[in-house]
């Protein structure tokens, strides 16, 4: 691993979203109509949206997700750079920590504009102690980004690249969308401790990290 | 080896029909669940056999990652294909029993979810190799296994922890089973296991000779292009 070559990534990787804008904007025009109809298709109470919450909250936030997992390296394959990436010797997971970084960012940037939007749209209020909030959407979004990174290096090599990144991911994040989903419910509520989730969740985390910091090597190389 | 498949073949069509005969007739009626019971000894056998080919096919693809041996991909592919089916099985005869047992159809029961999510894991698994190219297919699809099974235990803390916060369903506690229906359903276990293996077996030559079709195939189409020139 090198920090060098993962931050020149991020730099450049930041520098092109800054510029063009198109992951940002197609997530979260994509969140905000998953918001509105969940909105209008449940008209919950404020009883019951605190229930329901953590799972709608956390399914609108993996789709739009998944449109900017897709463009990660999508991206790299015009003008050939993957190839490039490919041939060069710089060490293939610091490349990938930088993309997984990335990611993190502008899933970051998304919840962050959302989550307000959520609250006024479902009347939400945690009962819980709500700092663990925080941790769990920093821990949730981890494992979904670091999955969604590895696996869209997989699908972009498919033939239908846009399609295969969801039917890969989505079976292998059931536990961690449990965890998130759960531990937010818990906290929104108050009615029981979500330490056990966030446990789940860092555990889940340093599972997955390891091992795509270890085979991504091989996915990339894969001829 | 190709003159030990058909005896394989005629021992496993006899445990079969053996297995058949005793899971029907042989094996003592379940005092208060009855016949829908016997259900039981195609059910178990196949949740057996999909969880062994799973781990045939973890095994098999760890492998292929260090050895990069052809013939251990194309088993991991014959194991997994096999093992989705047995697990379909398990999928489709749980719920016909369930529903007169427990009076519901399905339940997030810890086994009933696990077989569910690996159920899921392994058709996501046979959706990669159908739709990545060729050249690649192999260790991108020993990556996707690796990965499958680094998230079973997770999934089983998930669960775990997912029920014991809610209520428990109704399900038949453990107690202890009639010998001779322990007997009847090793037997099955057996037949459907060698049946397993018959299966994977054909697979696995199948996937071996139509690999080399194709190489035979395309070096020939090379070998016209160079001399046509």
């Amino acid at each position: 691993m090198s920090s060098g070559i993962t931050r020149a990534t991020l730099a450049k990787d930041l520098r092109l979203e800054w510029r063009s804008k198109d992951a940002i904007n197609s997530m979260l025009f994509f969140a905000l109509l998953v918001v509105v109809i969940f909105s209008f298709s449940f008209d919950p109470t404020a009883e019951e949206s605190r229930r329901i919450a953590g799972g709608l909250v956390w399914v609108a936030f993996l789709f739009a997700a998944v449109v900017a997992l897709n463009q990660t390296w999508a991206r790299e394959l015009r003008n050939q750079v993957l190839d490039a990436y490919r041939v060069s010797p710089a060490p293939a997971n610091s490349l990938f920590l930088a993309k997984a970084l990335g990611n993190f960012i502008f899933v970051t940037v998304l919840e962050a504009l959302m989550t307000p939007l959520f609250m006024v749209f479902y009347n939400l209020r945690a009962l819980g102690p709500a700092y663990q909030l925080l941790i769990v959407a920093a821990l949730g979004t981890w494992a979904l980004v670091v999955n969604g990174t590895f696996f869209a290096a997989m699908s972009v090599r498919t033939r239908s690249r846009e399609i295969m990144l969801p039917l890969l991911l989505f079976p292998v994040s059931i536990p961690a969308l449990l965890a998130m989903v759960e531990a937010t419910s818990s906290i929104l509520t108050g009615e029981f401790s979500a330490r056990f989730w966030i446990v789940l969740l860092a555990a889940y985390d340093v599972v997955f990290t390891v091992a795509s910091l270890f085979l991504f090597e091989l996915v990339l190389q894969a001829e | 080896m190709k003159r030990a498949f058909p005896i394989l073949a005629v021992l496993t069509a006899a445990l079969l029909s053996y297995g058949l005969y005793a899971a029907l007739i042989v094996a003592p009626t379940e005092r208060t669940m009855g016949d829908v019971q016997r259900i039981f000894y195609y059910h178990v056998p196949s949740a057996w056999t999909a969880f062994t080919l799973f781990f045939l096919n973890l095994v098999a693809s760890i492998v292929y990652l260090i050895r990069r041996n052809p013939k251990a991909d194309a088993l991991a592919l014959a194991a997994a294909e096999v093992g989705v089916v047995f697990c379909t099985v398990v999928l489709v005869t749980g719920p016909i029993w369930a529903r007169p047992v427990w009076g519901i159809w399905w339940t997030w029961d810890l086994r009933l979810t696990l077989t569910l999510v690996l159920w899921l894991i392994y058709v996501s698994y046979l959706m990669l190799r159908r739709f990545s190219s060729s050249g690649q297919t192999p260790v991108m699809a020993a990556v996707l296994a690796i990965f499958g099974a680094l998230d079973v235990p997770l999934v089983y803390f998930s669960i775990w922890f997912f029920r014991t916060q809610h209520p428990q369903p109704v399900i038949g506690g453990g107690g202890s089973i009639d010998p001779r229906m322990w007997q009847v359903l090793m037997i099955n276990w057996a037949a459907f296991s060698c049946f397993a293996g018959l299966v994977c077996w054909s697979r696995y030559h199948l996937e071996v000779v139509s690999r080399e079709v194709e190489e035979t195939q395309a070096l020939e189409s090379l070998l016209e292009a160079g001399s046509s020139r």
